[in-house]
């Protein structure tokens, strides 16, 4: 079974994000690293096409600057190979654009019985990507996966709802969102690591994928952004150090606002 | 604007609250409002909707799918024949996400999401997001023809009846065919209220140091008559399910009190609970974020505090 992962390379989460003042784009022209919502992705893959006995786990991802330092963590995690769409022109895209140039990724990576993809990435959240993919690519989706199960051409699905979850099937080439904490992401093992070095990506442009530049990028995007304010802050009541009548604080606290 | 549609959905046996806040949100922008329904007891829907200003509910038969396609099918099979609303508003919940995002391919629009309110400005329609978890906001103008295509997170607006009747309700197909079949649906079973409705809302996070050590935070929401909740860093490790979770990918909660312990206030988890009314904080790092926001901070040790206050409420 071949699965191919979406997966998204992102400023590190620790450091706090900021606009390009001229642009009011997310600035990401620092190090870029793998998504950790992608790393539960790229586990289930490797997982379900382990039981399926065989196949290739392949990761799509665009972003700027031919960045594959997130891609080389996905590849020493044990994925086969991947598709990097690097373009200037994809500069401003917004979600719908990003979805074209990566359902246009997976065509180009070869024939997906599964593609999984996060249920929305760490820096933009748009969460809409994964869902407007299979839409492109005319596949079934299954979002919010907590739990995945192939067996032959069906894919069993617990989803995540409101009140539980619900088990839902298709058959395959699906779709499928997964939740972060579904599986156990492995850490890169030195021989991993030393192979992922070596492991084909396969970098385009947008012109490669035979998208028109027009959709993608500011001009795909049709949409802009008109202010950016800073929110009014909250402001920081008492601290104390706990010296063992902290409890005490917080029972007072809660007496005053009446809730016990 | 004319005309707002707004995605219906079932919480429990009732239209969801977010459903009602968006109707609210729609009446005060639109003359008309219609809503998208699919699911059982459509008429029912149609006459609580009724009450917040919708005049007529689709009701789209999915065929025992999930909602995406079907839904997104039936809402563009209107438009393209001459019906078109101005606006598209929906829940940034599981299935309006997914109504939302296959409805954008079909017409070829943007969406802008996780949005916390939109302005109409003229001719121009802008949604208002917070960014950053919650530190900036940000203004977004739709630069495409109509219909404009946004979800809101819950909360985002108060959710009032309005004067209204019953909505008619209109039988809609949808022309893209079922391939995803739900099998079963299970309910989870709770005690205590729900998490993005309680009054009081406690969560853990990495500083309750095992996941055995969550039932402190139970053991607390319980004496307290709230709900359990949890930061993003336990739910990746696979301590509580992804529904406890409070935050940007999880729920935003508004509580009167939220009690966070051994949670440091990473951006991700503030943007989810920031709005609470009051805010306790519980943490052994003096310099943990999470004191920048909380009403009442006590710097020190979850496994020392949260016992002592656990017997202090006992019998109370």
């Amino acid at each position: 079974m071949n699965v191919v992962v979406c997966v998204k390379q992102i400023p590190d989460p620790a450091n706090p994000g900021e606009l390009d003042p001229s642009t009011n784009f997310l600035k990401r022209d620092g190090k870029l690293i793998l998504d950790e919502s992608d790393a539960y992705g790229v586990e289930m893959a490797l997982q379900l096409a382990d039981k399926a006995g065989g196949g290739e786990v392949t990761l799509v991802s665009m972003a700027p600057n031919s960045e594959t330092s997130g891609l080389r963590t996905a590849l020493a995690m044990g994925a086969a190979k991947a598709v990097l769409v690097s373009d200037d022109a994809l500069k401003g895209s917004d979600a719908l654009g990003t979805a074209k140039v990566l359902a246009a990724a997976i065509k180009r990576a070869g024939e997906a019985d599964l593609i999984i993809a996060a249920t929305e990435a760490s820096d933009g959240y748009t969460g809409t990507v994964p869902e407007q993919i299979a839409a492109i690519l005319d596949v079934p989706s299954i979002t919010f996966a907590k739990h995945i199960e192939v067996s032959g051409s069906t894919v069993k699905v617990q989803r995540q709802t409101e009140a539980g979850f619900d088990e839902v099937e298709a058959d395959l080439p699906v779709l499928v969102t997964v939740t972060a904490g579904v599986v156990e992401p492995r850490y890169p093992s030195f021989k991993g690591i030393m192979a992922a070095k070596s492991k084909p990506v396969d970098e385009v442009k947008v012109g490669d994928l035979g998208i028109d530049a027009g959709q993608v990028g500011v001009a795909g995007a049709r949409q802009e952004i008109t202010s950016v304010t800073a929110a009014p802050a909250r402001e920081a009541g008492e601290v104390v150090e706990d010296d063992g009548t902290g409890h005490e604080k917080i029972v007072a606290f809660l007496e005053q606002l009446k809730v016990i | 604007m004319d005309k707002v549609w707004i995605h219906a959905e079932m919480g429990g046996d009732k239209p969801s609250t977010i459903t009602l806040e968006l109707a609210t949100k729609a009446r005060a922008l639109a003359g008309t409002v219609e809503a998208f329904y699919a699911g059982d007891n459509a008429d029912a829907v149609a006459q609580e909707l009724g009450q917040y200003g919708v005049s007529k509910v689709y009701a789209v038969d999915t065929g025992g799918s999930l909602q995406g396609p079907a839904v997104a099918s039936a809402m563009a099979a209107q438009i393209e024949g001459g019906n078109t609303p101005d606006l598209i508003m929906f829940g940034s919940t599981y299935d309006g996400r997914d109504v939302l995002a296959r409805l954008s391919v079909k017409l070829d629009r943007p969406v802008l999401t996780n949005n916390i309110d939109v302005v109409e400005d003229g001719g121009a329609v802008r949604c208002v997001t917070q960014i950053f978890g919650g530190t900036t906001i940000v203004e977004t103008e739709f630069k495409c023809e109509k219909p404009h295509l946004a979800n809101f997170r819950p909360k985002s607006f108060a959710a009032e009846p309005g004067n209204g009747t019953t909505a008619s309700v209109e039988n809609v197909d949808a022309p893209e065919k079922a391939r995803v079949r739900v099998v079963e649906r299970h309910v989870e079973e709770r005690s205590g209220p729900i998490l993005d409705e309680a009054a009081i809302v406690v969560s853990g996070g990495r500083g309750l140091g095992a996941a055995e050590k969550y039932s402190m935070i139970e053991d607390l929401a319980k004496a307290l008559k709230g709900a359990p909740g949890a930061s993003r860093a336990i739910v990746d490790a696979g301590w509580v399910p992804y529904s406890y979770q409070v935050g940007q990918t999880g729920k935003v909660v508004k509580p009167n009190v939220y009690i966070a312990a051994g949670i440091s206030g990473a951006t991700q988890h503030m943007v989810g609970m920031k709005g609470s009314k009051n805010i306790i904080a519980i943490n052994k790092d003096p310099e943990a974020p999470i004191f920048g926001i909380a009403d009442l901070g006590i710097v020190g040790d979850v496994h020392k505090v949260l016992p002592a206050l656990l017997e202090a409420l006992k019998g109370r």
